[in-house]
């Protein structure tokens, strides 16, 4: 008795006290997207709103058992809560039920239970008690590896489902190891990644590949101390790009513009590297192997783009990125919902009284896309309320993130605040059309029971592991 | 100990602060700063209408038109709009039941409250109208501009197939779909309808709380114009096909013709068919369960889906494989006494000179001569047991593109049937059979399955001594993969099988050729008939033919159900095809009399 009643005083009554907030405001969301005037007033556990307070009620009791179980328990079962996930997302691929294209879910009668959502927490304690071994340094290549691979190789099952949202969750996870000491020249290198794949849909890859190499001449230009021989190079690269224009005049099917641009690059890079060796210019290698690598890049993301990825999925990156212009086929939903929430004005159209929200125009309205009804029915006000509401678990998340002694803990906090805010900032910024549209719910408020139920394991673990901080080191 | 990457926590952080500043702007702008995305202050929505394309016009090789479209009218509800209204008034100006359209809103209702269901498909220009005058007094309806099919000729029910409404299924499988839109539902149209449908568009309109229109949203930023269905231009010649459906007329059976040098598909016949007319709007659902009931099956395509055994039509593949395997020489010569007789097994023969090389074989489609040439495949000594060398005969078959589908690009095309050594495994157990039990395969008996279109191209090969390229059916635009398909025979051995074809056609008379009927004057027309055995009834009458010899324009199959003779009705119907191909007209007229008065179907059921 006298454990549980120190676990109900060190119990962060905050967390808690946002976490049911939020539930409340996502069930009257979604009460209200279903709400109209013909079956007001009827309440049915068939309807949707019926059945997310079956699923709220069930997660409450499932936060209690969380909370009742051993801390210890959850760092000792995390490799084999981690196999048996593994086992259950094959098991998905092989038997599962295909829904709207993705065989994601298992049925069992009339209850759906989606494995994906759940491998979220049990990688995060996976990952938590991997970091937290003895001597573990995440200076070492070989553990850089290792940590990303365990996080890697749920998201290839998921991705393989195909549910590519749920699978780019897990790309969050490098906050957490970042946090615990991953150079940051990983991160540099990720986030130049990011840009250059966004350049590279957005414009010509030849226009991107050219710009790479002026920023190098740049580069070189001021690391450089004898211009002169910055100027040498220059002249190389204009006569051999003029010599392949002439070519291009003589030969039977002429030369395009990108071709002679890519052939002076590579044989005035050849010809300077050599000189560059002769001299012993520092740098230069640097840069060749920056212009190199990114050239690579940009080409491999062009052909998975056009080869790998789904109609569908590049359409979405394309209306995100104002590529293309197609209101009612990718770009519609983005449209319906901005129009949506733009509606909602400074105070909203009130409670159930949204318009827009209650055509099924939107598909996923009460799952992916709730936050429009947010923006509808309670305006900037609401918007900004809920939007507060998540900034203060998030910062709480991260406070209790930092106080916590052992590794093991600090990890899965952040793989916590991690998942959470991937979901947050993805979800949001989709529905007001910052973000590509990837189908993935917004935590807590979102329709779907296995998502809920995820998220609450998720979060009642952190209460319970944070409760029992002091009890062992 | 103080961790020394502590301080990344303020970078993960103010990234957090960064990103939802980011999104307040963003949000600030949507919801307060840009009055464009409110509608305004009195709670007004929007509707969508969609624009629907012009399907697609169908031409014939020729550039005849044969498909286009009419405009027709479909009475549309919004239930969310719908107000107390006469019922009788507006049953009355639509000719309907007051029941009928009670259920069709109480379906529009369950499907949803706001978006648009059809009452009413397909009303003509006239009611329309009337209608039209009367709109007014029933909110929530309205009237939504469409096309119907209409048919310059009406023929080629088979080859371009219908239009139906969308089903539930392919609603919940493919978002472009919505309740009461069209689709392709056989044939071409269906094997097309991404093409033929174009994309349609959506003009998006802001509604008071009256439900009534207050004009375009945004000036019309948001809508989409409605992109036309591309036309195609198929391969048939209508004026062939016409003429094909009109000799197979009280015939049960097919006829498929093909240009042998392009794979194109120049008439493909179904008999009985209907009149693609029939199955257009509201007639449909008078038409359809009649055509379905019917004990003839007008809507089985047989040329794609009915298998035959080729009878002796495959005497020509069996003596090609037999001198590719070296088996066989033009000169090998069988004698024949009204049969074929070894080990207790008899396979009857007609008169005729005796013996025969190969190409009097053909020219007289001698059994036993093929029974020899058959058997000496199948025990070839080179092989080690019979399963051997019947699964080397099998390959040949399959490389002249039968038992297997041909990829046509039209819906519902069926693989035929060559058996596998196994299958005799099965019945005669593995050692119990040999060349002798499965010897009416030599003559295109037995356990065999061609389609109609297997067989055309299985001739297609022969006229272009060694190859086929996949049929097709479309013209313009092409379809992707049109490549040419060898057939593993060498080209060297074809011009034996095709001088008996030439005989059995050509021949002088009385010196035993079996297709004289088939003779056109101004044509080399090379032919093989075929009598396949019917065990429920009368013999088919099959042949296949090409024409000119040496630079062959046209390969055909034809067969009539139970027409007996593959030389009383099938070569004869060939023969005229082929001449109204290549001639324009048929000089013949006695024949063409003697085909369009046989009436085989009365006959059957009398
Ligand atoms: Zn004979």
């Amino acid at each position: 008795m006298k454990s549980r009643t120190n676990i109900l005083a060190n119990i962060d009554w905050i967390i808690i006290i946002l976490y049911l907030l939020l539930v409340f405001l996502g069930w009257i969301n979604i009460y209200s997207v279903e709400y109209n005037e013909e079956t007001a007033g009827s309440f049915s556990f068939a309807s949707r709103h019926g059945r997310q307070l079956l699923w709220i009620i069930f997660a409450m009791i499932i936060a209690g058992i969380v909370v009742i179980i051993d801390s210890k328990f959850y760092m000792y079962l995390a490799w084999p809560l981690y196999i048996f996930m593994l086992f259950l997302l094959i098991s998905v691929l092989l038997i599962g039920k295909e829904i709207h294209g993705s065989r994601s879910w298992f049925v069992l009668g009339g209850f759906q239970f989606q494995p994906s959502e759940f491998a979220k927490f049990i990688t995060a304690l996976v990952l938590a008690k991997y970091l937290s071994s003895p001597n573990m340094s995440l200076k070492s290549f070989k553990s850089i590896i290792q940590s990303v691979a365990l996080i890697f190789i749920p998201a290839i099952f998921i991705l393989l489902q195909p549910d590519t949202g749920s699978s780019l969750v897990y790309a969050s996870l490098f906050i957490v190891l970042y946090r615990e000491g991953l150079p940051g020249i990983y991160v540099l290198i990720g986030f130049s990644l990011m840009i250059l794949f966004i350049l590279t849909l957005v414009f010509n890859k030849f226009v991107v590949v050219a710009g790479i190499t002026g920023i190098a001449f740049l580069l070189y230009f001021f690391l450089e101390p004898r211009k002169k021989l910055f100027l040498n190079g220059f002249i190389i690269f204009t006569l051999i790009a003029g010599g392949l224009a002439i070519l291009g005049l003589i030969l039977p099917g002429g030369l395009s513009n990108s071709v002679i641009l890519i052939l002076s690059l590579v044989i005035s890079g050849i010809i300077y590297s050599a000189l560059a060796y002769i001299h012993k210019l520092k740098h230069i290698v640097a840069i060749f192997l920056f212009v190199a690598g990114s050239i690579i890049f940009v080409f491999s993301v062009d052909y998975v783009f056009n080869n790998i990825l789904g109609d569908h999925q590049q359409k979405r990156i394309n209306v995100v990125l104002g590529i293309e212009s197609d209101p009612l086929g990718s770009g519609y939903n983005v449209n319906q919902s901005k129009i949506a929430i733009g509606s909602g004005g400074m105070w909203g159209k009130g409670f159930l009284r949204g318009t827009q929200t209650k055509f099924n125009f939107v598909p996923e309205q009460s799952t992916d896309f709730i936050f429009c009804t947010v923006g509808e029915e309670w305006g900037f006000a609401g918007s900004l309320v809920l939007i507060s509401l998540f900034l203060l678990l998030l910062f709480r998340v991260l406070f209790i993130a930092e106080r916590q002694k052992n590794k093991f803990n600090r990890v899965y906090a952040y793989s916590v605040f991690s998942i959470l805010f991937f979901h947050f900032v993805i979800n949001i910024g989709m529905t007001i059309g910052l973000v590509p549209v990837i189908g993935i719910p917004l935590p807590f408020i979102s329709y779907g029971g296995s998502s809920l139920w995820a998220f609450t394991i998720l979060i009642f673990i952190l209460v319970k592991i944070d409760a029992s901080r002091t009890e062992s080191l | 100990m103080k961790n020394p990457f502590e301080n990344r926590k303020y970078l993960i952080g103010g990234l957090l602060i960064l990103i939802s500043i980011l999104y307040v702007i963003k949000l600030l702008h949507l919801q307060i700063i840009d009055k464009s995305y409110r509608l305004s202050a009195n709670n007004n929505v929007l509707t969508f209408v969609p624009q629907f394309p012009a399907r697609g016009l169908i031409y014939d090789r020729n550039g005849e038109l044969i498909v286009y479209n009419e405009a027709a009218y479909d009475l549309m509800v919004i239930p969310s709009q719908l107000e107390d209204f006469d019922t009788l008034e507006l049953c009355n100006s639509l000719n309907i039941d007051i029941s009928y359209l009670e259920q069709k809103l109480k379906e529009a209702r369950n499907y949803s409250r706001y978006i648009p269901s059809s009452v009413v498909n397909q009303i003509s220009s006239v009611n329309y109208a009337r209608l039209q005058e009367k709109l007014y007094k029933f909110p929530g309806f309205y009237v939504q501009p469409r096309t119907l099919r209409k048919y310059s000729k009406d023929i080629a029910a088979h080859i371009l197939g219908y239009v139906g409404e969308v089903n539930k299924k392919t609603i919940s499988e493919d978002s472009y779909y919505k309740l009461g839109d069209y689709i392709g539902i056989n044939g071409i149209e269906k094997s097309y309808e991404k093409l033929l449908r174009g994309e349609k568009g959506v003009n998006i309109y802001l509604v008071d709380v009256y439900h009534r229109r207050k004009g375009p949203y945004q000036n019309g930023r948001f809508d989409t114009m409605a992109v036309a269905g591309s036309d195609l231009t198929t391969c048939f010649d209508s004026d062939l096909q016409e003429y094909g459906e009109m000799l197979m007329n009280n015939k049960i059976g097919s006829i498929v013709a093909i240009e042998p040098s392009s794979g194109e598909v120049l008439s493909l016949v179904s008999s009985p068919s209907y009149k693609p007319s029939l199955l257009v709007g509201r007639q449909r659902s008078i038409n359809y369960p009649k055509l379905i009931q019917d004990t003839l099956k007008p809507l089985f395509n047989r040329a794609l889906m009915a298998s035959y055994p080729p009878g002796s039509t495959f005497k020509t593949i069996n003596g090609l494989i037999g001198l590719q395997e070296g088996v066989l020489f033009p000169w090998t010569s069988y004698s024949c006494n009204l049969g074929y007789y070894s080990g207790g097994v008899h396979v009857s023969c007609h008169a005729h000179d005796s013996p025969l090389q190969l190409i009097g074989a053909v020219k007289n489609s001698c059994n036993a001569y093929f029974c020899n040439t058959y058997r000496s495949i199948l025990d070839d000594p080179k092989f080690n047991d019979i399963h051997d060398s019947f699964e080397n005969w099998r390959k040949h078959l399959i490389s002249f593109g039968l038992g297997q589908k041909l990829g046509l690009d039209l819906t519902n095309e069926l693989a035929g049937f060559i058996p596998k050594a196994a299958y005799f495994d099965r019945i005669y157990g593995e050692k119990g059979w040999s060349s002798l039990t499965v010897i009416s395969l030599s003559i295109g008996q037995g356990e065999l399955g061609l389609t109609p279109l297997q067989m055309a191209n299985m001739t297609s090969v022969i006229a272009n001594r060694g190859y086929y390229i996949s049929p097709h059916i479309i013209k313009e635009p092409q379809p992707a993969g049109l490549e040419r398909h060898y057939a593993d025979i060498d080209s060297a051995y074809y011009s034996t099988i095709i001088e008996g074809m030439d005989q059995a056609v050509n021949g002088m008379p009385g010196t035993g050729s079996t297709a004289r009927i088939a003779r056109i004057d101004s044509i080399r027309l090379c032919g093989k008939t075929g009598t396949a055995q019917n065990p429920h009834g009368k013999d088919h009458s099959l042949f296949i033919a090409f024409a000119p010899k040496d630079d062959p324009k046209i390969a055909i199959s034809v067969i009539v159900e139970n027409g007996g003779f593959g030389a009383t009705y099938a070569a004869p119907i060939a023969s005229l095809m082929i001449e109204k191909y290549l001639k324009g007209k048929v000089k013949r007229k006695w024949i063409e009399n003697y085909i369009l008065e046989a009436n085989l179907i009365d006959e059957k059921q009398d």
